[in-house]
């Protein structure tokens, strides 16, 4: 039964992740919390991990989520269907519809897909940030020291780029946060 | 066999030796399949992309699939594949057997809610960099600003409203304005 979740849950984030990782982060977030696979505390420390470990951000996050939900089996069947809609699209795209990417009418429902997906996710990143300042959105308490926080790791991840050519790694950016936690938090 | 195994092997080293997700991946797969395997041209590599690009799923995966496919049809297709998820799988494997208790410590838990704050931030960061590739057309800003809109009160409010059925209808305004372009140029060319 779990079994059969992981396969439609993966398959529908496989089938819907246009653009990267960070696009398929929403979709992910939907899919995991509706079947309450994570909360959205380890959600958002999950992301962390896949972020950190080598390979692709989505194959990770399915690994992990199967495995964690129904052992060796869970993580096989969940990678898989993560990854089955993109082989076989791209094997349908190369071999009968090679001009297809070139179709204007195609271009022109990706772009506006891909507008979605964009406001999409900065509205997910936004409410993940409010959500850690201030708990739950409607049982407002403002947590200061997290405000803070956010205000200080964002001053330094995008001032490092006036500095320095690209800034700082997501993953520098991500072990300065787990220290400034430790040392914030950890009393 | 040789050259399934080739490919498979190359890709557990493509999936291996990048940090960050699919868009990391690109220049890694450009050196290992076009410069050193020679297995496909940069034109085919600029393909590749798009391709990538236009289609769902993991990056590293549609580029995988791509460059088997070119090489050896479907088993270098399938060899590819499994091959760039191979590390990912075993890697992720291994720590979800003790994340769990990892995160009962005390100082790690503590980690962990500063990193929290990392993922956001770099959530956000994402969307900006995707927002600097958005075409500034007003049909993609409006339909950019009102997901934005809708997915921020879905959230607020816990709707039960799947960002697939924002997707589908963004690619139906597309389409419309698609439609209502044609419909115009021919009216200005009568």
């Amino acid at each position: 039964m779990i079994c059969l979740e992981l396969l439609f849950g993966f398959l529908r984030i496989g089938l819907f992740s246009f653009g990267g990782a960070y696009a398929a982060i929403p979709l992910i977030r939907e899919v995991v919390l509706s079947y309450g696979w994570l909360t959205e505390e380890k959600l958002s420390d999950m992301i962390a991990v896949s972020e950190s470990t080598p390979g692709s951000i989505i194959v990770n996050m399915a690994t992990y989520i199967g495995s964690a939900q129904a052992g060796v089996p869970g993580a096989v069947i969940a990678t898989l269907a993560v990854v089955l809609p993109a082989f076989l699209i791209v094997i349908l795209l190369t071999v009968l519809l090679k001009d297809l990417t070139k179709n204007s009418v195609f271009r022109f429902a990706l772009g506006s897909m891909k507008a979605c997906v964009v406001g999409v996710i900065l509205a997910t990143g936004v409410f993940m940030i409010l959500t850690n300042c201030i708990g739950s959105v409607w049982g407002v308490s403002v947590d200061r020291a997290t405000i803070l926080m956010t205000a200080a790791l964002g001053a330094v991840y995008f001032g490092s780029r006036k500095i320095v050519k690209n800034g700082i790694s997501p993953i520098l950016l991500i072990c300065l946060a787990g220290a400034a936690g430790v040392f914030v938090y950890g009393r | 066999m040789g050259l399934l195994l080739d490919l498979f092997w190359s890709f557990v080293k493509i999936g291996l030796f990048t940090f960050g997700g699919g868009y990391a991946m690109i220049p890694l797969i450009e050196r290992i399949c076009v410069d050193r395997k020679e297995w496909i041209s940069h034109d085919e590599m600029t393909d590749v992309t798009v391709i990538a690009e236009s289609t769902p799923g993991p990056i590293a995966v549609n580029c995988a699939t791509y460059v088997g496919l070119k090489k050896k049809g479907l088993p270098g297709a399938a060899a590819a594949t499994l091959g760039v998820i191979f590390p990912s799988f075993c890697i992720l494997l291994l720590i979800s057997f003790f994340f769990d208790r990892f995160l009962e410590i005390t100082w790690v838990a503590s980690a962990f809610r500063g990193i929290r704050i990392a993922v956001g931030i770099l959530i956000v960061d994402a969307a900006f960099r995707m927002l600097k590739k958005t075409p500034k057309k007003p049909a993609s800003i409006g339909i950019l600003l009102c997901a934005f809109a809708a997915m921020l009160l879905i959230d607020l409010f816990s709707l039960h409203i799947s960002t697939i059925v924002l997707m589908l209808m963004a690619a139906a305004v597309g389409l419309i304005v698609c439609l209502v372009k044609w419909q115009t140029e021919k009216g200005a060319e009568k």
